[in-house]
């Protein structure tokens, strides 16, 4: 077997990528297809410019999916000979190709790209709807209510905002710091803000039929409350409240401690975000009006002014995942957190660039990839604001 | 104006009181404490040498104190041999008679305590490196601001126009493009043998001596670029408003010409959101300069924060801290102060 060519670079690739284009495909199909009932989501495909970022995010999304299927080799194997060899080098072996070439260890570019797409797209989403759990929970009570609650929320938001990122993330994501029992004392404090969420968004709006409401809060309660404390206890740690067996949820404290610091640099963003839309939205007659017929101060932020602010926060959404994307980058390329070995596109860049003047391409490869996801998801907000601000 | 500025600097201080007090925190934790004594000290001494040789080097009294300390509003802390005299202490140097010694010696009265690893006062050693990276930040100005002005400009005049669609596609990729990726692009296009052009240079190391072009282009676009982005989008969406105003649309019709009515009437009104995001980006340009600085081995602030962080320089890095809070603090209120300035209609009471 030879060393393939560009054009069999780019057939390789293409055809590894299968089971992303059907997806991508069918997905587009159906949506277009039935885009007329399908609300905000259906009115992205009016805009060429959101299908774009729309079909980079899914792209990534399907890629995450379906990596083991996409990865020719395993992302942590590595040959000896196939150190900083181009892309398109065929192993020693004559079996297979390295696609996109070899990094400083031998390990093959392009698997771990693909699998390193997998904890950008479960992190990134996941932290982010975590930040916004808690910028909403804190932000609707200091827009609505005002006074010293509010001047005390957004000074420590504020205070949060004043600490340069990378600063912060070098002193949170040390291992002397996982070692102290920080990054769960804070994922104990984070992590409390979904369920309390829920729980008063049920209880707002269902106060009035108590068994129905009392019943579903015990469902969030107990299951919330199991995943809370799987989450964020693990056995032989400084919390450590369910045993091994009941443990369902396995974060070891470096994923954790990334998780955390991620979460809490984006939540103040969120709330000043929400404080603000908050001041506006309140003043207008429908919230007097509620105010008026006697409901109750929760009802009225969860029930009438958040369904009014998911425009703007939708977008926002979007663009924050994409800034977490970055975050995470960020992390991996000062060696933050997860381990060296990890796929994940910050640490293989950071492991890349030593050599960069030599060998670019292990460098590159996760660059682009972590440029074009980012780029989608930018691309996808901006369609996403004008097809919501047409109507 | 007195009042609000009166008001806005006492938060400004409280703001960096509470931030500098978290990360004297988080650098003085146990561990970080253990390890220092461990790289002083020697690393295979026994936890009570550890101990002791904490509590000879005041790391032993409560955190609060230590920070009042180190603040300069807590006397330093002294030790004393078995008959009562003073051998040691914070303020007191070595070789230096303690009777002598100030009682005070804190960030207020100028001493930045000694970097554990370079072996020098911290105040001369951040000196140094904010002149480099001071150099660095001008010359990412110098081409940041006109660029993304005028991409701004130019964007949002005509709203929605083949040239706003370009130059705003633009500006979205390289807003969407953090520093990392960027350097990392432009080194291996660039500064790399495979596409052979070699023509800027992929280590800043030698622009610490004597800056040239081919050494100092590419760390300068690297942060510039990300910065752009920013700007511009800001400034279209800000000239878009401003020129479907009443006011524009009169001079239009009185027959000003377009180029005038851009650069005489909507100008001025446009600029006032952009100044604000250039304020408000310096946070964001400190994180740019501490990946690019490492990306291109440029030793200024940045690249001594990440060497401080990483070799566990307690002193050092509790310097770099105070110095990146007080920009962006600083920054900030720039930022007000200007804004109230720059636009007339807002009123503070």
């Amino acid at each position: 077997m030879q060393d393939l060519g560009w054009s069999g670079i780019l057939i390789g690739i293409l055809k590894n990528f299968l089971p992303v284009w059907i997806s991508l495909v069918v997905l587009f199909a159906v949506s277009i297809r039935y885009k007329r009932r399908l609300g905000l989501y259906g009115k992205l495909f009016d805009s060429p410019i959101a299908m774009i970022g729309f079909a980079l995010v899914m792209f990534w999304v399907f890629t995450a999916i379906f990596a083991d299927l996409i990865a020719t080799h395993d992302p942590l194997s590595q040959i000896s000979q196939m150190k900083n060899k181009l892309p398109g080098t065929v192993q020693p072996d004559g079996v297979n190709w390295y696609l996109l070439g070899g990094d400083h260890l031998g390990r093959d570019v392009f698997s771990r790209v693909v699998e390193g797409s997998r904890i950008v797209v479960q992190i990134a989403p996941l932290a982010t709807l975590f930040a916004f759990m808690v910028g909403v929970s804190l932000g609707l009570p200091a827009g609505y209510y005002g006074g010293r609650l509010d001047t005390f929320l957004s000074f420590l938001a504020n205070l949060i905002l004043a600490f340069p990122v990378i600063l912060l993330f070098y002193l949170l994501v040390t291992p002397e710091i996982v070692e102290t029992g920080m990054p769960q004392y804070m994922a104990l404090v984070l992590f409390l803000f979904p369920i309390a969420f829920l729980m008063v968004l049920v209880n707002s709006r269902y106060y009035v039929v108590p068994e129905f409401r009392t019943k579903v809060l015990l469902v969030i309660g107990v299951i919330g409350g199991y995943l809370y404390l799987s989450l964020v206890g693990e056995v032989g740690t400084k919390v450590a409240v369910l045993p091994n067996a009941l443990d369902l949820i396995h974060v070891p404290g470096n994923i954790l401690i990334v998780f955390v610091s991620v979460v809490f640099v984006n939540s103040p963003t969120v709330f000043r975000i929400i404080r603000g839309i908050v001041l506006d939205i309140k003043t207008r007659d429908y919230v007097s009006a509620a105010q008026t017929r006697g409901e109750r101060p929760w009802y009225i932020m969860l029930w009438e002014i958040l369904p009014n602010a998911r425009g703007p926060l939708i977008v926002d959404f979007c663009l924050r995942i994409g800034y977490t994307t970055i975050l995470l980058g960020t992390l991996g390329f000062f060696g933050l957190g997860l381990s060296p070995e990890s796929p994940d596109w910050g640490s293989t860049i950071n492991a890349g660039r030593k050599l960069i003047t030599i060998a670019p391409h292990p460098a590159i490869v996760p660059a682009l990839a972590l440029m074009s996801l980012v780029l989608g998801l930018n691309l996808l907000a901006d369609g996403l604001r004008e097809e919501s601000l047409r109507d | 104006m007195l009042p609000f500025l009166l008001k806005r600097i006492s938060t400004m201080i409280l703001t960096a009181l509470c931030l500098t007090f978290v990360v004297f925190y988080l650098t003085n934790l146990p561990p970080n404490l253990e390890k220092l004594a461990k790289s002083e000290a020697g690393s295979r001494i026994t936890d009570d040498e550890v101990a002791s040789w904490l509590e000879r080097n005041g790391y032993a009294s409560p955190m609060i104190l230590r920070y009042g300390e180190w603040l300069g509003v807590v006397p330093g802390w002294t030790t004393a041999d078995a008959d009562g005299t003073v051998v040691a202490g914070r303020c007191i140097e070595k070789g230096q008679d303690p009777a002598t010694a100030a009682r005070f010696c804190g960030i207020l009265q100028g001493d930045w305590g000694v970097s554990s690893v370079f072996k020098d006062d911290v105040s001369k050693i951040i000196g140094v490196r904010l002149t480099l990276t001071g150099i660095l930040m001008f010359w990412v100005m110098v081409t940041m601001v006109p660029v993304s002005l005028l991409i701004g400009i130019l964007a949002g005049m005509r709203e929605g126009s083949r040239l706003d669609r370009s130059l705003s596609t633009f500006s979205i990729s390289t807003a969407a493009t953090p520093e990392y990726v960027s350097g990392v692009i432009l080194i291996a296009i660039f500064a790399s043998s495979i596409t052979g052009l070699k023509w800027f240079k992929g280590s800043a190391a030698s622009a610490m001596d004597g800056i040239t072009f081919e050494n100092f282009f590419l760390p300068v676009l690297t942060i510039a670029l990300y910065g752009v982005g920013q700007v511009a989008r800001m400034t279209r969406a800000s000239m878009a408003e401003v020129m479907t105003a009443q006011y524009i649309r009169t001079a239009r019709l009185k027959g000003v010409s377009f180029a005038n009515v851009v650069i005489k009437h909507a100008l001025r009104n446009a600029l006032i959101a952009p100044f604000t995001v250039i304020m408000l980006l310096f946070p964001w340009l400190l994180n740019g300069v501490v990946i690019v600085e490492t990306l291109f081995s440029y030793k200024g602030f940045g690249w001594t924060l990440v060497s401080a962080a990483g070799n566990n320089d307690i002193e050092l890095l509790l310097g770099c801290s105070v110095v990146a809070v007080f920009v962006v603090l600083i920054t900030q209120l720039i930022s007000d102060i200007g804004y109230v300035f720059l636009n007339p209609r807002i009123r503070i009471s």
